[in-house]
């Protein structure tokens, strides 16, 4: 395993550390709305939470591109702020790796949420806590399951991602060459033996990721519906 | 019911199998930056042969790889000179059949008006963030662009502001979505009868790169594929030549 190999898993562990961390936090109140929410905007939110999982990366790819590049926009945007462009960045990477892999993040807790029901918060309410006091010590526990499936689905989707970061990432060393990208191009340059590395340990990871969720969860999986 | 049906069926099958006896089919994988000019050679070639064509486009390595593992392609139309040799050698080709379709002109090209001088000085000033080049490792305009630099003595100042496309189509979708400010890309993919489809460019003089000699190879399953050699001598041939020029290769 040489130096850029490393590199490109230190990226890549970094990209998706991040990437999980903030679709928890952004996530959470998503699933919690979609969860509870009785309004007819439930539907078109949840379809567009779920679109990543039907569209190619090449279109999400392409029309991040397109949106953030200097007449996009949010190019426009990110440059009279003085942010600069996006594509060909980290930053630019983590927020293309959101979008992509929110709903891995999303349905699940929204299930946990939805499986709950609404009585806890009831009786946690009759009982005086606050709403957000019952969300806290009731509902965040009790979806606890949801949240570390979330958790694992959203981490490994992020590194199992290759599409949308070949798009917008323009393959440079420790910014954008993520291990996807990296075995990619290992291949086309025909160095099968460095390609074998990166890629076995692919495989062994997404086993071992697959492992943690299938066998906490007896033989359930995890569920779209 | 049945009767009719099985007439239907009868009719079908000879229309088929007469249209096979005349006219053959032939699948061409095709280095993405001769994407715009195959595709007009190839309408012709069906206009004028009753032969049809199929066309994949790809970086030159990709192809290689899915020859190599079995790709069902008859023609194969290379980016550089070293991938057909090397599939003669591996006897994936039909010896003897290789041959220069095309030698390919650089340009290092912007979607701003104004924005590349007529000299590329631009490139020392120095005042762009990206400039989008071919993946040097496997795509032999990337491969060019680095020779061009280093023999300007730009390389290790440009080298960090690099973005790299997978194959030249995808470099020149970074260029020409803005962005990256610049882009080395082929001519042909901008350039169409003597003038630029748009933005700015500066034809990188030919001595500051090795040629790019772009070698075609009838492929070994296409031993007995008429289509293919028709193909091969119509790409030879004049027509094709006045479309190869017309994006800015020479021959």
């Amino acid at each position: 395993m040489d130096e850029s190999n490393l590199a490109a898993v230190w990226l890549t562990l970094k990209l998706a550390c991040l990437v999980t961390v903030l679709l928890l936090i952004i996530g959470t109140p998503i699933a919690w709305w979609l969860a509870r929410t009785r309004s007819w905007l439930k539907g078109p939110v949840g379809a567009v939470v779920a679109l990543p999982l039907v569209l190619p990366p090449t279109v999400l790819g392409f029309y991040l591109l397109v949106v953030m590049g200097p007449n996009g926009v949010v190019g426009q945007m990110t440059q009279s702020l003085g942010l600069g462009l996006l594509p060909f960045t980290f930053p630019g990477l983590v927020i293309a790796s959101v979008l992509y892999s929110m709903p891995f993040v999303v349905q699940p807790i929204q299930n946990a949420f939805e499986a709950m029901g609404e009585r806890p918060m009831e009786v946690a309410a009759s009982l005086r806590a606050s709403p957000r006091d019952a969300f806290f010590t009731v509902a965040l526990p009790l979806a606890r399951p949801g949240f570390i499936t979330a958790a694992i689905l959203g981490f490994a989707h992020t590194v199992g991602e290759f599409g949308v970061v070949l798009m917008i990432g323009g393959n440079i060393p420790d910014k954008t060459r993520v291990v996807s990208v990296q075995i990619y191009d290992h291949v086309e340059a025909m160095e099968y033996a460095q390609a074998h590395w990166l890629a076995g340990g692919m495989v062994v990871f997404s086993f071992l990721v697959l492992l943690a969720l299938y066998g906490r969860r007896g033989n359930s999986g995890w569920s779209k519906s | 019911m049945k009767a009719r049906f099985n007439q239907l069926f009868a009719l079908a099958a000879l229309v088929l199998a007469s249209s096979v006896a005349q006219a053959e089919n032939v699948q061409v994988a095709v280095a993405a930056n001769f994407t715009k000019p195959m595709e007009a050679i190839a309408a012709e070639f069906e206009k004028d042969t009753g032969h049809k064509v199929q066309l994949s486009f790809g970086s030159t390595g990709k192809l290689y790889a899915q020859v190599a593992n079995g790709a069902p392609f008859d023609v194969f139309l290379s980016a550089d000179d070293t991938t057909p040799m090397k599939m003669d050698k591996e006897l994936l080709s039909l010896p003897g059949t290789r041959f220069t379709y095309a030698i390919g002109t650089l340009v290092l090209w912007s979607a701003k008006e104004g924005y590349v001088d007529a000299k590329g000085e631009v490139l020392k000033k120095g005042e762009f963030q990206h400039v989008a080049v071919a993946n040097p490792k496997t795509a032999p305009y990337g491969t060019a662009a680095v020779q061009a630099l280093t023999k300007l003595g730009l390389l290790a100042g440009i080298q960090p502001k690099f973005v790299q496309g997978e194959n030249i189509t995808q470099t020149y979708q970074f260029a020409a979505t803005g962005n990256a400010e610049l882009g080395f890309v082929a001519l042909s993919q901008v350039y169409k009868d003597g003038k630029l489809n748009s933005g700015s460019a500066w034809v990188v003089p030919a001595d500051y790169y090795e040629p790019i000699r772009q070698d075609a190879v009838i492929l070994a399953k296409a031993r007995n594929n008429v289509a293919a050699k028709a193909l091969v001598d119509y790409l030879k041939g004049p027509k094709a030549a006045v479309v190869i020029k017309s994006y800015g290769y020479r021959l």
